[in-house]
């Protein structure tokens, strides 16, 4: 599995998600955001960070890098597509995933250890996880503050698209859990058709045990072990 | 040269706010802080931003149509914020597009 992970200036966690990819057992790739081309890549990652200075809106400019429209067309193709942290933001900002990252509800840069409830398993990211499974890794950010418009978030409740929200240490989806005042606590998401996740927590920064938690591992291991890639120089089927 | 339009340079303003009913953190903050100083009468504070764009067109109308379809694709996003465009009535000569 060929995992491009795209690089804006600004970026500062390309080679943690590079190195995840690795771990994982894929074969990631660097990107710079100037490039056009994905390349023959199965999936994408785009990083965290705070790409072109997070001026106006995080986001807001690389969802214009010119790389950007062969991620969005690779999306639409049914290629994987993850976005952490930053790349969420850059998701949302380019319409990829509904929905936008608003200031934290504390005003503060939050930068600790969250958990997380695995709310759904069937994806191709989250297929190592089990239902319910509580997850701890860091989050990192000021922007994280889930927003949707109510028939939206509605949508993604009934459609079963959230797919991590913040807990308690229990699984328990509390307010003191969550962290920036996202709504009904998302942490992720996917889109309508499951290929594109987005989420503020850092997988990548939970793949082996010297970084104190090795609970993001199984999503880059789902990833990388899915049969569902469809990239531009590959044309397998979407299962 | 002979047949170009004219063009003026007209200061544009753009402002960014929270859409109504969205939750303004910032706006809550500066509203507490206001309170605790005796603003008492200051009911409710909103958060956005002012952005100004300098914009060579024939005419107010143009640069504020020029300016809003900016907002539209990148100056605002449409989930969380609207938008208002306003364009100076008086519009200074520019080098831009030919003016003698």
């Amino acid at each position: 599995m060929r995992v491009a992970v795209i690089t804006f200036p600004g970026s500062n966690c390309d080679q943690d998600c590079y190195r995840s990819v690795e771990v994982a057992g894929g074969t990631p790739s660097y990107v710079w955001h100037r490039e056009t081309s994905l390349g023959d890549a199965d999936a994408v990652i785009v990083p965290g960070g705070f790409a072109h200075g997070d001026y106006l809106r995080p986001g807001a400019i690389a969802r214009f890098s010119p790389i950007m429209d062969a991620v969005i067309a690779f999306g639409r193709d049914g290629g994987l597509v993850v976005g952490i942290c930053n790349g969420f933001q850059v998701l949302c900002e380019a319409g990829m995933l509904p929905g936008a990252l608003l200031r934290n509800r504390s005003l503060r840069f939050q930068s600790h250890d969250c958990h997380l409830r695995v709310e759904r398993t069937g994806t191709p990211f989250t297929a190592d996880y089990l239902r319910g499974q509580v997850l701890r890794m860091p989050l990192s950010h000021a922007d994280g503050n889930y927003y949707a418009d109510p028939e939206t978030l509605a949508g993604l409740e009934a459609e079963g698209r959230v797919v991590f929200r913040y807990s308690d240490d229990r699984g328990d989806v509390t307010q003191p859990a969550n962290p920036n005042g996202s709504l009904n606590n998302i942490a992720g998401i996917v889109n309508a058709r499951g290929n594109i996740l987005g989420m503020m927590p850092h997988p990548d920064r939970a793949f082996e045990a010297a970084l104190g938690s090795v609970d993001g591992l199984p999503l880059f291991r789902s990833l990388v072990g899915a049969n569902v890639a469809v990239g531009a120089g590959n044309t397998r089927e979407v299962a | 040269m002979e047949g170009e339009a004219l063009l003026s340079r007209f200061t544009v303003e753009v402002l960014v706010t929270p859409r109504p009913g969205l939750l303004d953190p910032q706006g809550k903050a500066i509203h507490h802080a206001l309170a605790s100083l005796g603003y008492d009468t200051i009911e409710d504070v909103r958060v956005g931003k002012a952005i100004y764009l300098d914009v060579a067109a024939g005419s107010p109308a143009e640069a504020t149509e020029r300016v809003e379809e900016a907002c539209r694709k990148l100056l605002a996003n449409p989930v969380t914020e609207d938008f208002r465009v306003t364009a100076a009535a008086g519009g200074t000569e520019t080098a831009a597009g030919g003016v003698r």
